[in-house]
């Protein structure tokens, strides 16, 4: 996309959409250029940038299924309340920290025990299946939730089209991770890339859902964009963000907060008010915006739709 | 030497301690701002925690400062803020101890009782609070009478186990990023250093001390 700039503005007539979209660096380059000259509007957009950060642009979308009729959650609260290690772990800082995060081009390798491997450019996944919206509730670990309208498609779209072998069991997911765009992270006490993992048939399951937007836009780079994943049955820590690798495999894949204290976070850790936090109780929530705590439902309130998934599982066992 | 004569004529005016606890409030009339300007965020209730929570260590951490400063310093005029930061530590404490109470449990008590014998950052965290509160009581000039020097100062050093307490209680409370327990505990272990250092050596020489004594005129040294 060409920008033309009037011809009052020397420094840039012709702006590209990568150049806009790291401001940061804009930034600097204008600093360097001569801030004076920048016009007064297009200056105020840099310098202080709207709080909607990226997510402006709309998206086309049908209304999907599953979705709660609950109250949703403002967008400002889910987009300033982020648990993304990556950019800090104050849930603040992701809002600020992930400002100049550049998620484009971006690209998405499918690839393991499938039999056509390839490697998506973004736009080409947003054109497999038809965006849809759906209002899915979201339960931290933590003890927290939102209802957030998320726009994308089942993740079996895109799973389907690299034709999974019999050997793949197993999906295992990878965030992108860049120590420069992401300074804080090493402070975060947990390793990154961050990693998670699905069974084969939680992975295909129509309520797990590749997630490109949110409240009818492309996703805020907080919230996890270009592309993640949400999983509503299950903790949120399992909805990985800004994901760039997808992989079929054959044993249960190893998945960050698992691994840095496997006897808090499960593989599976489905949304389950029976069984604690070791340091918590999951017994309850607190939906933000709300003052008293509500009950957390078994699987988030999902088990109509996923509960067969588990059937003769000891769920104690296997949390 | 010059400026700390300074220092030392400004700590002994009326009107620094009513500066201080100035400076003191300042902490709760943010909290109060914030509230009532939508600065507490999505989730006020966990703000209003963490901040009370934090403000207590602080507090905590500047009590036990006051020694070391002082002595370090020579500036003992400091020792006339040691109480009121210590009631100010305890009335942090209060706030977020209210806020658990009142806001996150709602006075369930059953589900509180079950918090502190199950969670060990809540048992440690209650057990840090429930400390600072004989402190309080006897922080007066007349309960110091009552007790003695001593042995109200020896109660007194309860406040180090409390400031542990609080420490270990954020260690657990985090998910993985230590950073900030970390700092406050390196600070509380730099404080408890020193009175350990200061104790060792008062120890050394008071017993070099009684040997000298000793070996010059036995007869004047006698055994109470």
């Amino acid at each position: 996309m060409l920008i033309r700039r009037p011809s009052d503005i020397p420094y840039s007539e012709v702006t590209s959409k990568n150049v806009y979209l790291s401001r940061r660096k804009f930034v600097a380059g204008v600093a360097v250029t001569g801030a004076a000259l920048i016009a007064d509007r297009l200056g105020r957009e840099i310098v202080w940038p709207s709080l909607r950060v990226q997510a402006g642009t709309k998206l086309n979308v049908v209304r999907g299924p599953f979705s709660t009729d609950e109250k949703i959650t403002p967008f400002d609260d889910v987009a300033h309340y982020n648990n993304f290690y990556e950019f800090g772990t104050d849930k603040e800082q992701p809002a600020t920290l992930a400002r100049n995060f550049r998620t484009s081009p971006w690209t998405v390798a499918v690839e393991g025990e499938v039999k056509k491997p390839k490697v998506f450019d973004i736009n080409a996944i947003m054109k497999i299946a038809p965006l849809e919206e759906r209002i899915y509730r979201h339960r931290c670990v933590e003890g927290w939730s939102i209802v957030v309208p998320w726009i994308g498609f089942p993740l079996n779209g895109l799973l389907k089209q690299v034709e999974p072998t019999s050997k793949a069991k197993f999906v295992a997911f990878e965030s992108f991770y860049d120590p420069k765009q992401m300074p804080v992270a090493r402070f975060a006490g947990i390793s990154f890339p961050y990693l998670e993992g699905l069974r084969m048939d939680e992975a295909m399951h129509p309520l797990a859902l590749l997630c490109m937007g949110m409240y009818g836009e492309v996703l805020p780079n907080q919230n996890g964009a270009p592309l993640r994943l949400v999983v509503p049955w299950k903790y949120g820590f399992k909805s990985i963000k800004s994901v760039v690798k997808i992989r079929l495999v054959g044993r249960q894949p190893p998945a960050t907060w698992n691994l840095a204290a496997p006897r808090e976070y499960g593989f599976y850790s489905n949304v389950n008010p029976n069984v604690d936090h070791p340091r918590w109780s999951q017994a309850k929530e607190r939906r933000l915006g709300e003052f008293f705590k509500r009950k957390t439902l078994m699987f988030n309130g999902y088990a109509d739709q996923v509960a067969q998934l588990y059937a003769g599982m000891d769920l104690r066992k296997y949390f | 030497m010059k400026l700390s004569a300074v220092m030392k004529s400004i700590l002994f005016k009326k009107w620094i301690k009513a500066l201080v606890f100035l400076l003191c409030v300042v902490p709760l009339a943010q909290l109060a701002w914030r509230g009532t300007h939508h600065g507490l965020g999505a989730n006020p209730i966990e703000h209003i925690t963490h901040f009370t929570g934090d403000w207590t260590l602080m507090f905590l951490l500047l009590t036990l400062s006051v020694t070391p400063m002082r002595k370090l310093l020579r500036q003992p005029a400091l020792v006339r803020f040691r109480r009121m930061l210590g009631l100010f530590a305890f009335f942090y404490g209060c706030l977020h101890f209210t806020t658990y109470v009142w806001l996150d449990k709602f006075f369930d008590v059953s589900d509180m009782i079950k918090d502190i014998g199950k969670r060990p950052f809540i048992t440690v965290g209650f057990t840090g609070f429930t400390l600072m509160l004989p402190l309080a009581i006897t922080s007066t000039a007349g309960w110091i009478r009552r007790l003695g020097g001593k042995y109200w100062q020896r109660l007194h050093r309860l406040v180090y186990i409390s400031a542990m307490a609080g420490v270990v209680h954020y260690y657990w409370l985090v998910k993985s990023d230590h950073t900030k327990p970390i700092r406050y505990g390196i600070i509380l272990a730099l404080l408890l250093a020193y009175r350990l250092v200061v104790w060792l050596f008062g120890r050394r020489t008071s017993r070099l001390a009684t040997q000298r004594a000793l070996s010059v005129s036995p007869s004047e040294f006698s055994v109470e």
